[in-house]
């Protein structure tokens, strides 16, 4: 099936900003500079709308109804799956399976390719740079199933040591998880390259994008990933909408993750059959809103070239990576080749708390914190870092915001 | 940058720089840990309680913000002498200011230098920063079998 890219628009951050209400607003009696899109990004006046007019006059439930409204829910439901299967180049609409975010997705799969196939003795691989909810899911399946977890390692730079992961692939091995583009460091990681390894010896792979699908355009398909993972809020949708995509091959042979109504095709007390995909892992009534809300905010970045977004957030990157080493006692934390989206960095004798605080006061957004990675923390032997994340609606004036509020920390804590 | 100079006063840049007590007590007869999992504050206090109540030394170590460091620095100072029961009593006057709920005001006689850390209230980010050592002192005196105080 072959795929044609949506791409009306040059790309221009000017007109792009227009489209975010939240975007126009003032902190502290300074213009907003929100750097913190890597723990969620604001949303487009489109997505807003399709929520409001969703609950305003389409508002029904899927998949039951044979009265209009309920058929025009389910259609703008389906629709959204249309729109992701194509955003994300999967093969097919019933490989995307619609959860409450990249989290549950994790979970789903723990659970359910867990309990089919990871038994005790067996390994999950996962790497020292992952998110904890690439984590502790994996942990708890261990400790259900008597597996081992194990890390593949990552060097000073913040790249993963291929050699070492190639040495812990393994027939014990069961599955690889991944992040494709980590939330602390930017590191995009070769992921094509870690699963054409892990394929060699038949190791399914799950892939967290979380972070890339805003930054970089993915193709499940060329990748050959076997899962891939997202939230809908880190790609300007709304809260508490999620993607899980699996090769439908793999998604038929796992149990399902949850019972209950619409993952069911007949229920008796004797026996119940499951529903086929995707609606066998979709118990219950969904996050109708927003799933409409994660295609709308899909169909808004679609309107853009995704490559010209690439480019402008990589001379983002660029430039404040540039600026910010300029600034003495500041160390960049995650030095990798190939980087995306996040600038994280430590401060001789500031720590990241209070520079928060004071880049707070001068309108300026950031996340301090370990960010839920905190073997991150404890490789590079820090409590914390701050961290700038870009979106494509972010412009390069506002490093210099940045850059003067930091200089104003350094001057308060002289 | 006034609102700033608010919360960091000169008194708090000074013990985040130097902190006072700042070392491990090896025959503390009163320890606890105290943590902020959302910050990465981390902190251990010590204590030397003698037979009348009264804390002969109190000291701490560990790492974090400037607001828990110097909060650290001057309430291991402010308590050295002072009786468990005192010490009890400072906790709530000190959490009621910097929560806002009583005016710092009419607390300053009492409270005399931590009185700085009133600035605190106008940041509710930050209040966890400031009772992080307060919160692990009291765990010390009074819950001995609480391994890990959390502040969030």
């Amino acid at each position: 099936m072959t795929q044609t890219e949506i791409t009306n628009e040059v790309f221009s951050v000017t007109k792009a900003r227009l489209d975010f209400p939240a975007l126009h607003q003032e902190i502290h009696g300074r213009p907003l500079v929100y750097l913190d899109n890597a723990a969620t990004t604001h949303k487009p006046k489109s997505v807003i709308d399709a929520i409001d007019r969703f609950y305003s006059r389409d508002n029904s439930n899927v998949h039951r109804g044979v009265h209009y409204l309920s058929q025009k829910a389910t259609g703008q439901y389906e629709r959204s799956r249309q729109i992701v299967q194509r955003f994300i180049h999967a093969a097919d609409e019933r490989e995307i399976i619609f959860t409450s975010g990249a989290t549950e997705s994790v979970n789903l799969v723990a659970q359910t390719f867990g309990r089919k196939f990871v038994h005790a003795g067996d390994e999950i691989l996962i790497s020292e740079m992952e998110h904890h909810s690439n984590i502790v899911p994996w942990q708890i399946l261990c400790e259900q199933s008597g597996a081992k977890l194990k890390v593949i390692p990552f060097n000073q730079r913040g790249e993963i040591d291929l050699n070492g992961y190639a040495e812990l692939l393994n027939p014990r091995v069961k599955l690889v998880g991944i992040v494709h583009l980590s939330n602390t460091l930017g590191t995009i990681n070769p992921v094509a390259e870690m699963i054409r390894l892990a394929h060699s010896q038949n190791i399914p792979v799950l892939v967290d994008g979380a972070q890339s699908v805003a930054h970089l355009p993915v193709d499940v398909q060329s990748l050959d990933a076997d899962f891939f993972v997202f939230s809908g809020h880190k790609i300007f949708g709304p809260t508490g909408v999620g993607v899980l995509y699996g090769k439908s091959h793999l998604l038929k042979t796992l149990p399902p993750y949850q019972g209950g109504g619409d993952m069911i095709h007949s229920v008796t007390f004797e026996k119940t059959i499951y529903a086929d995909l995707p609606h066998k892992f979709e118990a219950g009534t969904p996050n109708i809103a927003g799933v409409i809300g994660l295609g709308a905010a899909l169909e808004y970045l679609q309107r853009w070239d995704l490559r010209e977004i690439a480019a402008y957030e990589d001379e983002l990157v660029n430039t404040a990576t540039k600026a910010l080493k300029q600034i003495d006692g500041l160390t960049i934390i995650g030095e990798a080749e190939h980087k995306a989206g996040v600038v994280s960095f430590v401060m001789e004798n500031i720590h990241p708390h209070d520079i928060g605080t004071i880049l707070d006061m001068e309108g300026v957004a950031v996340r301090t914190g370990h960010h839920c990675t905190q073997p991150i923390m404890d490789h590079y032997k820090i409590p914390a870092t701050t961290r700038v994340s870009f979106a494509m609606y972010n412009h390069l004036a506002e490093i210099d915001v940045l850059i003067s509020a930091l200089k104003k920390a350094i001057e308060v804590f002289r | 940058m006034s609102e700033i100079r608010e919360l960091y006063q000169e008194l708090i840049l000074d013990h985040n720089r130097n902190p006072r007590n700042f070392k491990k007590l090896p025959d503390a007869n009163h320890s606890s840990e105290g943590f902020n999992p959302l910050c990465g504050d981390h902190y251990h206090i010590y204590m030397n309680v003698d037979e009348n109540s009264v804390i002969e030394e109190i000291t701490f170590d560990g790492s974090g913000c400037a607001i828990s460091k110097s909060s650290a620095s001057l309430m291991t100072s402010f308590l050295k002498g002072k009786t468990v029961a005192e010490a009890v009593h400072f906790f709530d006057l000190f959490h009621d200011v910097v929560m806002g709920k009583i005016d710092p005001e009419s607390a300053e006689d009492e409270l005399g230098k931590l009185s700085v850390f009133a600035g605190v209230r106008e940041f509710p980010a930050r209040v966890k920063c400031a009772s992080l050592a307060w919160h692990t002192m009291k765990a010390a005196l009074v819950e001995e079998n609480k391994p890990v105080v959390s502040t969030e």
